[in-house]
This record gives structure tokens, sequence and C-alpha cells, in this order.
């Protein structure tokens, strides 16, 4: 068991370009940890990093106590599962199983052995002697999993691990690898560009963009205080409300006639007149079908258009600032064209100011949040 | 109206006839040379024609009775095997090296090497390697043959085990250095299992065209105990000048035997197969 610390890591590749700049990380021992990030942030790159298959250009990498930026992949001790299995076609599942043992020279005996142990608590018997073109994908995948476990390595790297699923497979999967870790208490990264996936299964994730880590933190962390307004759009699975505004004593102006007041922790750190965005999700949004009182604290609004999600629905309400997602329980959805409200929760209200968040968000969330850098 | 439909009947049938007289000419054609293969070495009489024979195994006899006939057999194998061996070897070297380093100019040096191969062993650059045999000491030697016919075959080696390398993923190869296999380990436990189909190819093809070959041999060997049968075959003549028919059908048969043997060895054993992804 160990945990994995990154210093200064920063990747070069030739053609100048810079797929890692200066990452700090610090992932402690026995935790389930996501790198989460668009396509291109580098999340992959840092992985494959830490497995050895990259080179850093500069900076450190340390498993456990040891310094292993140079060792070669092999003299790491890390698992690693690929977006694709990577199983050798040609050989059966225990002799990919295995495989790790092999190349640590144990007996044919110890290696059956501890490839039907490891396939078996899987769930793998029966499947001992077929090829990997005779799984389906989920057993492709544990598979997989267990070769990576088989030489009981002291931190696992699983790079996508459920891309190739389909959609009903992969939530069983979620389920099934959390509790997996959970059992082996294994240090485990995995990679993944589905923020409900890191969100789902990470004990502590780091959303990345550009080569750097913007945030760290636990998903509950990083779902409510978003550090910057890249987090922000990028976390949640109905994007958050992001409306440009302005600052006047108390209160916030978005666009003519929005005026809400001023989200809890963030006074006395704006003046009169700051360029700001308001953020809030549509989820911690109340749709009020009455307009008394319009624009007073609330968006108001004509009701463009009705999403249904199945038990709740997604509302897009044409307010004076902009135009506002609000999700709404079943049973109470507007019809397409009526006029409505709708009011932010106390304390749920965000504001950024240069890219980064201002306040705490004013929930229990603000005593460890261990936040990343932050742009500009 | 049922004239032009009986006109259209008749031109039917004729077009079949035509048809069917074509493709017997053509099977005759080829299957002639073939039954004269099957028929003429147990004929007493053989002659240049394809005849049912006057069953008899003389001419066997005759075969064996020749000095070298069955050395240029073994001398056959030799040449083969030692090509096969060393064009397969490098090939699936420099294939995988060529398919996973990024070359500037990778793609234009394989075309020419491609193009340049045909004139190595063709007959435009005979002097040139008898000269370059001569001055490396190379005339006569059964290492001279084996090295200028891999020269020749190495790029359209090269060529056709690169699809082969090209198409398997480096994350296989990651996968097995992940688990700590050393280079060596990676290519001899995933990389050429995985492109065992290419190797077998690339093996059969080797060795039917060193088999067939004649002029590098007739040109860089000059001791008749180390002719391949490619060469020995033309020395069958009788002392009047005429081709030795006994002797050289019965040589012929023996010396297609082992290249057909081949073809259904390899397509049995290695079975032009793919891994994963298809049932088998």
């Amino acid at each position: 068991m160990a945990g994995i610390t990154l210093r200064g890591l920063t990747k070069d590749y030739p053609g100048g370009v810079r797929a890692l700049d200066a990452l700090a990380l610090e992932i402690a021992d026995g935790e389930f940890f996501a790198l989460l990030g668009p396509s291109g942030c580098g999340k992959t790159t840092l992985l494959r990093t830490i497995a050895g298959l990259e080179t850093a250009t500069r900076g450190s990498v340390h498993i456990g106590d040891a310094d292993v930026t140079r060792l070669p992949p092999g003299r790491r001790d890390v698992g690693m599962v690929f977006q694709d299995y990577a199983l050798f076609p040609h050989m059966t599942v225990t002799d990919n199983i295995a495989y790790p043992l092999r190349i640590k020279k144990r007996g044919r005996a110890e290696r059956h052995e501890a490839a039907a142990g490891v396939a078996s608590s899987l769930g793998l018997d029966g499947l001992l002697r077929r090829r990997p073109g005779e799984l389906s994908g989920g057993q492709q995948q544990r598979v997989a999993l267990a070769r990576a476990m088989a030489a009981r390595p002291r931190v696992f790297l699983l790079d996508e691990p459920l891309s190739n699923l389909d959609a009903r497979l992969r939530l069983e999967a979620r389920t099934f690898l959390k509790r997996l870790q959970r059992e082996l208490g294994v240090t485990t990264v995995f990679v993944t560009h589905d923020q409900a996936e890191a969100l789902a299964m990470a004990d502590r994730m780091a959303v990345m963009e550009a080569g750097r880590v913007r945030q760290v933190g636990t998903p509950a962390e990083v779902f409510r205080r978003p550090a910057s307004l890249f987090v922000a759009s990028f976390i949640g699975s109905t994007p958050m409300n992001l409306l440009p505004g302005r600052v006047r004593g108390e209160h916030v102006v978005l666009g003519e006639e929005t005026v809400l007041p001023l989200p809890e922790g963030t006074r006395g750190t704006l003046a009169d007149g700051d360029e700001v965005v308001y953020g809030i999700r549509p989820e911690y949004l109340d749709f009020l079908q009455d307009t008394t009182g319009a624009g007073k604290g609330t968006f108001t609004g004509r009701v463009a258009v009705v999403e249904n999600l199945g038990s709740s629905s997604l509302v897009t309400l044409e307010a004076a600032g902009g135009l506002v997602h609000v999700v709404v329980g079943e049973g109470r959805e507007p019809a397409a064209g009526d006029r409505g409200r709708a009011r932010p929760r106390a304390g749920r209200a965000l504001l950024f100011r240069n890219g980064g968040l201002v306040n705490g968000g004013g929930d229990a969330m603000t005593e460890s949040a261990a936040m990343g850098e932050r742009p500009g | 109206m049922s004239g032009g439909h009986g006109a259209s009947a008749v031109r039917e049938t004729l077009r079949r006839i035509g048809l069917a007289t074509f493709v017997s000419a053509l099977l005759g054609f080829f299957s002639l040379p073939l039954l004269w293969l099957a028929f003429a070495p147990f004929d007493a009489g053989p002659e240049l024609t394809a005849s049912l024979p006057e069953f008899t195994l003389r001419n066997f006899e005759v075969l064996l009775d020749n000095p070298y006939a069955l050395a240029s057999l073994r001398n056959s194998v030799l040449l083969a095997a030692g090509t096969a061996a060393l064009v397969v070897a490098s090939a699936a070297l420099a294939a995988y090296a060529l398919s996973r380093v990024r070359v500037p100019g990778r793609d234009a040096l394989l075309y020419a090497l491609l193009l340049l191969s045909s004139i190595i062993t063709g007959t435009a650059a005979m002097v040139p390697v008898f000269l370059l045999a001569f001055n490396l000491n190379l005339i006569d030697s059964r290492l001279g043959v084996i090295l200028v016919l891999t020269g020749g075959l190495l790029p359209t080696a090269i060529f056709i085990l690169k699809d082969f390398t090209d198409a398997t993923p480096p994350s296989y190869e990651e996968a097995a250095r992940v688990f700590g296999a050393s280079p060596f380990q990676v290519l001899r436990h995933v990389v050429a299992p995985v492109i065992r189909p290419g190797l077998a190819t690339v093996t059969v093809w080797t060795v039917a065209q060193v088999w067939g070959d004649f002029l590098m041999p007739f040109l860089l060997l000059r001791n008749p105990d180390k002719a391949p049968a490619s060469v020995i075959m033309y020395t069958f003549y009788t002392e009047g000048g005429q081709p030795n028919l006994a002797l050289i059908s019965t040589f012929s048969l023996l010396y297609s035997l082992p290249v057909v043997a081949m073809y259904l060895f390899v397509s049995r054993r290695y079975g032009f197969r793919f891994h994963g992804g298809i049932k088998r």
C-alpha cells in the first residue's frame, strides 16, 4: 500500500505540445482518486507518467517513499487497466491473468492457482479456458482487472475503465469497481472524461484543464464549490447557470430587471461596479408559477422549453439576464409559454470574478476545501 | 414476337456453348502439365505428352542412380530454410521497429526499397552481384546465395509484416511492460504470437521464392555438389543431348511435393485465422 506524490510534473512532447504543466498532486494511501477533464487535458498522460509509460520532462513521481521518476514501468509495482483492456488475444483467460506472475518467474502451478483465485473473486469461474475474443465487454473488463490484481501491486491505475461498456453495464460496473476498491483498499487512480462517473466513484478527484489541475477535492466539494468557471461549467449533469452581471451595493444586477442579493460570504470582498458571473445550479432553483414581485430576488420570464428528465423536468426560462435552466419536480412542470419565476435557494448561489470563485457558497463545505490553483 | 424470342434463346445457347468451350480450353491448358507431372514419372516410356502410363517405378531407380539429384533437393532445403529464417527474423524486427518508431521519410524509404528489391535478385544486377560476392569471398558459398536472396526478398517481407505489426495495438505491449516484461519478452510473448499469421505467410512465401529461384544459385555456386534442385534439373540430358524425360519427370514430381506439403501443413497449422473479436 502506498500513496502517490507528484511534484512539479511537466511533460513536453516534441513539437512543443505541453501535456502536463508543473503539476503537483498528493494522492493518499488507499484512496480512490479520479482524474477528470475534457479530452486533451493531459489526464491520460498523467496516468501514463505515473505508470512509467511516459517519462516526465521535469518533476518527480513518488510511490510510497520511493522516487520512481526514472524507473521503468515494470519496477514501479503498479497494476494497470487499459481503456481497450489490452488483453492478449492469443492467451486464455488464465494465461492472461497469470501473465504478471509469469514475468516474475513463478512456477506454472502457482501461477494457475493464483489466477484461479483472483478470477473466482471477480466472478470469472468457468471462463478460465476461454480467449478474450469469446468474452463480453464486461467480462473482458473483469479479466483486465484480475490481471492487474494478480501480482498484488501497491497502486492500481485505470484508464477510462468504463468507457468501453454500454450504458446499462456501466452503472453496474461503477458499483462493482467502487466495492472492489473498498475491499482491496489499494490506492487507485482512474481517468475519466465523464463527470458523473468521477462524482459517483471517487473518494477525491482532480479536475484538469490544459495540463494543470484546476481543483482537487471530494466530489461534494467540487460539485458545491467549483473553484473556477471552468470547473463550474464542467461538473454537473445539467450545466450550471452562469450569468454575467455587475455588483451594485448589496446586490448583483443581471441584465435590466433581474436583481439578486449578493450570495453569503461575498460581502466586503467586492466593490461597486465589479463585473462578476452569477452561478446557480438548475437543481438549486425553486420554480414559482406566480409572478408577483417580479425581479426582486428571482429570475422572471417566459417558459421557453420544457424537457422531461424522467422523475423531473428541465425548464428553460427566458429571464432578463439570459436563459436560466431550472429543474422542476414531477407534477409541477409549467407548460411552454407560461410565465414564472425561479428563486435561488439560500446558500447555493456562487459568485465568480475573473474566472475564480469569490464565495464559499455559505454551506457547510467551507472547512476542508482543498483548493487547486486558480487561473488568472 | 415469338420469332424474336426464339432468336434470343438461340443466342443464349450459343453464348453458353462459347463460354463452356473457352473454360474447357483454359482448364485443359493448365491441367495438362499437371497431368503430365502425375503420369509421366510412372510411365515406362515418358514423352512430352500426357497419356495414361504404362505403370512402372523404374524411373525412380534412374533418379536414385543420379549422383546429384537427391543431394540437390537437400541443398534446396538448406537454402530455403536458411533464407526463410533470416528473412522472417530480420523482417519481423524491422517491421516492428518501422511501425513503432516515427522516422521522417519512413514510407518513402520503404517504397524505394520495395522498388529496388526486384533489381537486386534480377538479371539486371547479375554482374554487380557476382563481383560483390567475388570480392567478399562468397563465391561457391551457400551463405552467399542466402544473403543475396535475403536482400532481395526482405523489402517485400517487411512490407507484408508491417501491415500486421501496424494492426497490433500498442496497448498490448504497454500492458506487458507495466507487468515488468523486458523488450525481448514483449516481442516473444506478445508481438510474435499476435502477428503469427503474418510470420507464417512470409515463411511460406520466402520458401516458395527460394525453391523456384534459378539465377542466383546458378550464378554464385560453382560446385555441382552445392547446387539446388532448380539448377541441377538443368543438367538432366542424355549423352545425345536430348532431355532425359525419365529423370526430369520423376525429379519434377519430387521437386514440387515439398512445396505442396508445406502449403497444406501451414494452412492447417496456422490457417490464416484471426485472433480476438472473431470466434473460432
